[in-house]
């Protein structure tokens, strides 16, 4: 009983990503170009970072509200149609989504799909924290939120979890609750500092204390020492997975490393007529870098429109450790833009490699540092050598 | 005769005077069970918890399934309620809107010792009144459960055995009792009884009289026990450690996954939820603080290893929940199920791990033993049937319903996306029978904020519905 409609382009997520591809579609005379927002309002996670820092490098920077609205202006200026409260719930056909919104159920037809869905941060229960289950536990996503959108309580003494810059945020949005920041703690030997609050780097949370209310976290330090700090709010930050159950329910495969969508230079999936951007193909970058593979994607989009045909998959392009992930995943045409690489551990002007069945294809050193929270770019001018016939094409460090 | 029913939930304030012809103290599943079961009679009856919620003790924690009872000790209480238990409560979801799921189970066998196990597990099963189990090869084993991870040799296949949602079921007997006149009140600890003509509980909330006491505790019926001079069994927490896997791991398995017993206990099983996640554990872990239900990172790491056997590709996807349940062990085989009908007193203790699903059954028990014991169980009724909003997956959920959003938008309106929970139902939630206590009792009316992220998304928007609803 859902009614039935079609579009040119339909476009999952109102982020910066989503926006800025709609925009540019949509101007560039794409036909019916419709963007779906489960949220009331849309702009994705601009909307609750209350701090300057969006836009391009002309500064001042923007607000990510600020940002977020002139996205949408910008989507809408260009005549692209954004709906919001509308989810898009599954799939009813290989290009046809199945939408839930207060005006009924819906199933749209489109030419392209484009998966603009974001990232989310793992929350306490993925990360396998143990010990109780009290209120106080929150994401950096929920925090912000509660404080910035709906102004309610939080704690008194906080702990933040992850030294990744997200976390500074988490100290910035805590303080201006009028929280008091006892903390940043994270695993890894390093992290940034942020002014007034004792960093612990090596440390695990070992459990979380408290019935009802958080009373405390008990931590464990790499050499073995562990104590407990009282506090009655811990955020946990970071550790970014990319929002991909509409990829998976619609088969669109995924890349092992990033758990996005597995895409082409063109953001092609597997799936034919069925793209995907932004943070959705990688966890958190900056809301340029989302919003500049919007961009970029519009020209594809437009060429699948106008009826080019889906490139067979070409060779996938994996990573060897300490490198955690690449976008894009796969060389089916030579790429125009840089590529996003990201390491498990901070790398300063690291040399790369890139070979395919034992051929050296390319080493240079990337003059440019690298940790788990900031990507490598990557000149993509070596990828016209890959064998779009040949096995994996593999990037190292060596 | 009729009975007018002004619906009371207190959850602060002095208790009503007067006397109530029966209280039961604890708002468990067993204990609303019986306060449902009670309200079929003219009586005035209490339902009293020190929580500030229905099932927030072990209630709200188990592995939610609706166990046939081929596995009980032949002859025990335990195995003549849990298969009329099974018989009651499969019928009562029907009628009211419970999700449930006939998956069956397969117990596999992973070694020869296990495989040795099983010709006597299907003969307990038929002594136990249970005869559809049967044992099947490994081939078909593998062919049914594609999943499994190598080394399976066989399997007890038993396919009476349910999934079930454990929240509605409490909330619907309490909501059903609630409705049919029982006062409910929470944030109601029992402290003390002064038994006399009357039994005089001293409560969190002040003093309450009542002329029957049944003890429906749970962890604390032995302690309840004793403020009423028995010492005949005293209650062990065994704790159960669990880790729930996200909804897209669903279609890794389509049975409940049952470990055969071993003299450790019954051991790690992996089983669909009605939800549509994937649920395994729990431990079996022995404590004294009746208060522990922290997971631990040994538990998870025990987890995680057991589950890596049974079904590898699960510990790829990512897990939405981990958490742990007490089971009130008393270091005996049976229910500790105890009349004491001079002292107009019935104490229901003891009811490990099936008290899910003989609830219906202990309650019709207890009611029994009640009327022996001298209470007047005369004009009994039938209840007003319930229909509770549905949190099942297999079944119609409001944000699916195109009929039930034209009528009212608020269903279309989704505010937990992972679980996709629409305002309409968190409306409703906020202003029914028995209405949530805390933002986790919400979750366990509507299923918001419990899904893969944890309230990243909706966590805020679900708070502040909440909290509106309380002002
Ligand atoms: C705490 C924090 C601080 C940040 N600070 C900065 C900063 O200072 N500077 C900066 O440049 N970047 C910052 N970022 C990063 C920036 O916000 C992201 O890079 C950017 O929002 C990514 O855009 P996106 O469009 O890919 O995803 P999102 O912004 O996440 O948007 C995705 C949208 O898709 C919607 N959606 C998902 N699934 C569905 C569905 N099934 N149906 C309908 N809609 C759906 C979501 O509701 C969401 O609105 C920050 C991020 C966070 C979390
Ligand atoms: C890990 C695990 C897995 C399980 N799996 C299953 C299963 O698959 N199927 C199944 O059928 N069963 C299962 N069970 C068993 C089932 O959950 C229990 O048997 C059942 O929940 C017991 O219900 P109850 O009402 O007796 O106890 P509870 O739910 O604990 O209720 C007792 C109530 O009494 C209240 N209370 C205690 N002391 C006082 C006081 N002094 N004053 C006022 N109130 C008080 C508490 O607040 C609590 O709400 C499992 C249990 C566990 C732990």
């Amino acid at each position: 009983m859902s009614r039935d409609r079609t579009v040119d382009v339909l476009v999952i997520g109102a982020g910066p990503a989503g926006l800025a591809l709609a925009a540019r579609l949509a101007g560039a005379g794409a036909g019916r170009v419709e963007v779906l927002e489960r949220e009331q309002d849309a702009g994705g996670v601009p909307r609750h970072c209350h701090h300057g820092g969006f836009g391009g490098p002309v500064r001042p920077w923007l607000t990510g509200p600020a940002y977020a609205r002139r996205a949408v202006r910008a989507a809408t200026a260009a005549g692209a149609t954004v709906r919001t409260g509308v989810s898009a719930t599954g799939w009813a056909g290989p290009l046809t989504l199945e939408t839930t919104s207060p005006a009924g159920l819906e199933r749209i037809a489109a030419r392209a799909v484009v998966l603009a869905t974001g990232a989310r941060e793992r929350p306490r229960s993925a990360r396998l924290v143990p010990g109780s289950r009290p209120a106080g536990v929150l994401t950096t996503g929920e925090l912000q939120q509660s404080v910035h959108l709906y102004g309610q309580d939080i704690g008194r003494r906080a702990v933040v979890v992850g030294a990744e810059p997200v976390a500074r945020h988490a100290v910035r949005t805590l303080r201006r609750a009028g929280a008091e920041v006892v903390a940043v703690i994270t695993e890894r030997s390093r992290g940034t500092a942020v002014p007034g609050v004792p960093l612990l780097t090596a440390t695990t949370v070992a459990e979380l204390r408290g019935r009802g209310r958080l009373s405390g976290v008990a931590l464990r330090h790499e050499d073995g020492r562990c104590g407990l700090l009282a506090c009655d709010t811990v955020v946990f930050t970071g550790d970014w997975i990319p929002d991909h159950e509409l990829a998976r329910r619609g088969g669109v495969a995924l890349d092992p490393g990033t758990r996005g969508p597995c895409t082409d230079a063109s953001f092609r999936t597997s799936v034919p007529g069925v793209f995907a951007v932004g943070n959705a193909l990688h966890g958190v970058e900056r809301a340029a870098t989302a919003a500049g593979e919007g961009d970029a994607a519009a020209d594809p989009v437009l060429a699948r429109l106008a009826g080019a045909p889906w490139p067979d998959p070409g060779p996938p392009l994996v990573v060897r450790a300490p490198l955690l992930w690449v976008t894009p995943n796969r060389l089916t045409d030579v790429v125009g833009r840089p590529l996003l690489l990201r390491s498990a551990e901070p790398l300063t002007a690291p040399v790369l490699t890139a070979a395919q069945d034992g051929r050296l294809l390319w080493r240079r050193r990337v003059p440019a540092r690298a940790t788990s929270s900031r990507s490598l770019t990557l000149p993509p001018g070596w990828t016209d050598r890959v064998d779009r016939s040949g096995g994996p094409v593999v990037l190292a460090i060596g | 005769m009729t009975v007018t029913a002004t619906t009371a939930v207190t959850t602060g304030g002095a208790l009503p005077g007067g006397e109530y012809d029966v209280t039961v103290v604890g708002a468990g599943v067993v204990g609303a069970a019986i306060a449902r079961e009670l309200a079929r009679f003219p009586l005035r009856i209490a339902l009293v918890d020190a929580s500030d919620d229905v099932g927030d003790g072990t209630s709200k924690a188990n592995t939610a399934i609706l166990h046939t009872g081929f596995d009980a000790v032949p002859g025990s209480l335990e195995s003549r309620l849990v298969r009329e238990g099974h018989r009651l409560l499969a019928a009562y979801a029907a009628e009211s809107g419970i999700p449930v799921e006939p998956l069956g189970a397969l117990l596999v066998a992973w070694d020869d010792e296990q495989l040795a196990a099983l010709p006597g597990l299907a003969e307990k099963a038929v002594r136990n009144g249970y005869r559809a189990a049967r044992i099947i090869a490994a081939d078909e084993v593998r062919a049914r459960e594609p999943e499994l991870g190598p080394g399976v040799l066989g399997a007890l296949d038993v396919p009476g055995e349910s999934i079930i949602c454990p929240w509605t079921t409490t909330l619907a007997y309490a909501t059903q009792a609630v409705r049919a006149g029982v006062d409910l009140h929470l944030n109601c600890r029992v402290q003390k009884v002064t038994s006399g003509e009357t039994h005089a509980l001293a409560t969190s909330r002040g003093p309450l009289r009542t002329r029957y006491l049944v003890n429906a505790a749970g962890l604390y019926a032995d302690e309840i026990d004793r403020l009423l001079g028995h010492a005949d069994f005293a209650v062990t927490p065994r704790r159960g450690q669990l880790i729930v896997f996200d909804e897209l791991a669903r279609g890794l398995v389509r049975h409940v996954l049952l470990p055969v017993p071993s003299a450790l206990g019954k051991g790690v099983l992996v089983s669909p939820t009605v939800y549509g996640n994937v649920m395994l554990g729990p431990t079996a872990e022995d404590l004294d603080d009746k208060t522990d239900t922290g997971s631990t990172a040994e538990g998870i790491a025990l987890l995680r290893e057991k589950g890596r056997r049974i079904l590898p590709a699960l510990l790829e996807e990512e897990v939405t929940a981990v958490y742990a349940g007490l089971r009130a062990a008393t270091g005996d085989d049976d229910y500790a199920i105890r009349a004491h009908p001079a002292q107009r007193y019935v104490t229901v203790g003891g009811i490990r791990s099936t008290g899910l699903t003989a609830s219906m059954a202990i309650a019709a028990h207890v009611v029994e033993l009640l009327a022996d014991g001298g209470l007047p169980v005369a004009g009994a009724r039938e209840l007003e049937p319930v229909r509770m909003p549905n949190l099942g997956e297999a079944f119609l959920r409001p944000y699916r319903d195109a009929e039930l959003i034209a009528r009212d938008p608020e269903y279309g309106r989704i505010v937990c996306h992972c679980e996709r929970v629409t305002r309409g139902e968190i409306r409703d939630a906020l202003a029914s029978a028995v209405p949530p206590g805390s933002p986790d009792g919400l979750r366990r009316r509507t299923r918001a904020r419990g899904g893969r992220c944890q309230g990243f998304h909706c966590g805020a928007a679900v708070r502040a519905l909440f909290e509106e609803a309380r002002r």
